[in-house]
């Protein structure tokens, strides 16, 4: 959204201590319950089980055709589960066709009416709930003022650039006051920047106005920017619903670590268990492994970790006296981002590990070049030991 | 190759449909024109002036300063030729709107057929005019007759006790009209309804209308271009139509283009049926006119 960088406006902090989930006595607005859904013998949904509260962004992530869209889908009324059942504040809404549920969706597409300007096309879900014409009239003044869109009321569609597009298919999603906004892959028509922008600005508004989100995408960055909590999906089944810190410093999965960012997969044997930590034996490390993690896992089981690039510390200066956690090879490939460096670094037993270095200085010549011998070490919490 | 001699190209390929307009429009028009506004002779051809660019001229100014307006003022003033044209346009009308309400559904459905299915639907569309349009109009008189299949039909049926009379008669005309019109109004309503978005349904459902509603709010204004442009192909033909009012009409049917051919081949007054043919295409002229627009309008929104 074209705002301008908001010099004007009192910044308001968008951090707040908001876990509902973790409450066990709050009361669910959205209840998915062992959903099932086939189409033929292809399976979409695979016994999925969620809850979602009031006033949460909340996030369905996977890649394309991982059931995301489905489940949004059965939410606005457009599929219906063939087992199991979708319930919101607490009433079942199997049989409800699309037009009696208290809910809205903001397409991919935008799907704004062509014939129709933007003012009547924000109107068309008022018009449809026979409001009286002043009160559609303030209410799609508000609308326009809630998207930055005033003096564009009489424009049509083709008429809009795809930002205004974007924004006046949100303001008459949002027109009805619905108890939960859909938003599939909301932002996916838009560039770099105007994404970014954009992303802000939905988590303010949803602030602001405190309706439950639901977003549909397969762009991590744009689910762990706006979402309180994350589903991260895979062939129709939830693999981790968890807050974006915990998708990606505690995922639960080989899956989902390799889904959400950039990771190191090694593959261990586990030597030694107690109660605060766990000692392993790497295919790939000459030394030992080494977690502060407790883990259910026995000794002489095959297990597999994973370790963000940028928990690995590269230098050039040999290590002092350690053990475990470590590794020494030599750089074969460097992916300079400007902020940030991503070293691939062949390990002497052939194994390659990715290690990431914040660029803290101006230096043009990089400090760690190609073919050059590094050592690389990590804490032991920087590890996670994957369950499956 | 040189940025002149490609240009000579493009300026060829836009002069082409030009020329053809010049060559096969605007020439016979300027014809027909002419005779209009000349008086009948018994000659051959049966009307004067005629030009002869060899005489000079003195002899061509003396020949134009003949030409007036005197065929149309008489057109406009007798009442039956008023009325013809009348009628010809309220014939057309009403088919029109029939092909409407009976297209639409067509077309709608073979829209939302599977899509492997739609070439064969709308090859049954166009199939009729594998057969020459003189036979199924023909076809009509057997069906629409006294002893016809319809009232045969309609007899054995219970429906009726006495044969109806519609062959010979105005509804006969628009029956022959509704159906062989039939495919120009399906053809740019299937074409319209197709390229439509079906997530604008989901769209509507999802702001509370129902599919009834949905269909009003949304199909039907976003196809309007489309039932405009199948109006157009199928009134403006409809209004100079000759052989189906000729074979299904009766005495009451006095179109147009019946007029024009009985000043023509029975009156043999080249100059009156020139006349009339002129007004029908000014008639003409305000449709054609509304569904440039339209075009343009569209050409903008894409």
């Amino acid at each position: 959204m074209e705002m301008a960088a908001s010099k004007t406006q009192k910044p308001q902090s968008v951090r707040r201590k908001f876990e509902p989930w973790a409450d066990p006595a709050a009361e669910p607005l959205i209840r998915f319950e062992n959903v099932v859904k086939r189409y033929g013998d292809v399976v979409a949904i695979d016994g999925v089980s969620l809850d979602i509260y009031e006033r949460e962004f909340f996030a369905l992530l996977g890649p394309s055709g991982c059931g995301k869209t489905t489940l949004m889908r059965m939410l606005a009324g457009f599929e219906e589960a063939s087992e199991g059942k979708v319930v919101l504040a607490g009433s079942d809404l199997s049989g409800v066709p699309p037009y009696r549920r208290p809910v809205n969706m903001m397409f991919q597409s935008y799907a704004l009416f062509p014939h129709m300007s933007v003012a009547d096309n924000i109107a068309f879900g008022l018009k449809q709930e026979r409001m009286p014409r002043d009160e559609i009239a303030a209410r799609v003044d508000e609308m326009l003022k809630l998207v930055n869109l005033r003096g564009f009321e009489k424009r049509k569609p083709h008429q809009l650039s795809g930002g205004q597009r974007q924004r006046v298919a949100l303001a008459r999603s949002l027109a009805k006051r619905p108890k939960v906004l859909l938003l599939d892959e909301p932002m996916a028509a838009l560039d770099k920047k105007l994404r970014e922008q954009t992303q802000f600005e939905l988590m303010d508004l949803q602030q602001r106005i405190g309706t439950t989100f639901i977003i549909v995408t397969h762009d991590q960055e744009e689910a762990m920017t706006v979402a309180d909590r994350i589903a991260v999906m895979d062939h129709g089944k939830l693999i981790q619903v968890a807050t974006p810190a915990e998708i990606y410093e505690q995922p639960n999965s080989r899956y989902v670590a390799e889904f959400v960012g950039d990771v190191n997969i090694i593959e261990a044997a586990v030597t030694r268990v107690t109660t605060s930590d766990t000692t392993l034996q790497a295919d790939m490390l000459d030394a030992e492994l080494r977690l502060t993690q407790r883990t259910d896992a026995k000794t002489g089981d095959r297990v597999a970790v994973a370790l963000r690039p940028e928990k690995i510390r590269i230098a050039k200066e040999p290590l002092s006296e350690v053990h475990a956690n470590c590794a020494q090879g030599v750089v074969y490939d460097i992916a300079y981002l400007g902020d940030l460096s991503i070293y691939h670094v062949h390990l002497d037993n052939g194994f390659v590990l990715k290690a990431a270095k914040t660029n803290l200085s101006r230096q043009i010549e990089p400090p760690i070049d190609w073919d050059d011998r590094v050592n690389l070490s990590w804490t032991p919490d920087a590890g996670v030991l994957l369950k499956s | 190759m040189s940025i002149e001699r490609r240009s000579m190209f493009s300026r060829f390929t836009v002069a082409m449909p030009f020329l053809w307009l010049a060559a096969f429009f605007l020439l016979p028009f300027l014809i027909v024109l002419k005779i209009s506004l000349s008086d009948d002779a018994v000659a051959q051809p049966p009307y004067a002036p005629v030009f002869n660019f060899g005489e000079g001229w003195a002899a061509l100014r003396e020949k134009l300063s003949m030409l007036d307006f005197e065929n149309y003022s008489f057109v406009l003033g007798d009442w039956l030729y008023v009325y013809s044209y009348m009628q010809s346009l309220t014939l057309a009308a009403v088919a029109t709107a029939l092909l409407i309400v009976v297209g639409y559904p067509v077309a709608y459905a073979i829209a939302r057929s599977p899509r492997g299915l739609r070439p064969i639907l709308l090859l049954l569309v166009i199939l009729p005019f594998f057969t020459s349009f003189l036979i199924r109009v023909y076809a009509w008189i057997g069906i629409l007759s006294r002893e016809g299949l319809l009232n045969q039909m309609l007899l054995s049926l219970g429906a009726i006790s006495q044969p109806m009379e519609i062959l010979a008669t105005n509804a006969a005309v628009v029956i022959g009209m509704v159906y062989s019109y039939f495919p120009f109004m399906v053809l740019p309503l299937y074409a319209a309804l197709e390229k439509m978005d079906d997530t604008l349904l989901e769209a509507a459902a999802d702001l509370g209308a129902t599919p009834s509603q949905a269909f009003w709010r949304v199909t039907v204004p976003v196809s309007a271009p489309g039932i405009v442009a199948g109006a157009l192909l199928c009134f403006i033909p409809a209004v100079g139509e000759f052989v189906i009012p000729d074979l299904l009409g009766g005495s009451e049917t006095q179109m147009i283009g019946r007029t024009v051919w009985n000043e023509f081949a029975v009156n043999r007054s080249w100059s009156v049926a020139s006349a009339l043919a002129v007004l029908i295409l000014l008639v003409l002229l305000v449709p054609i006119l509304i569904y440039q627009r339209m075009q343009l309008r569209d050409l903008e929104r894409r």
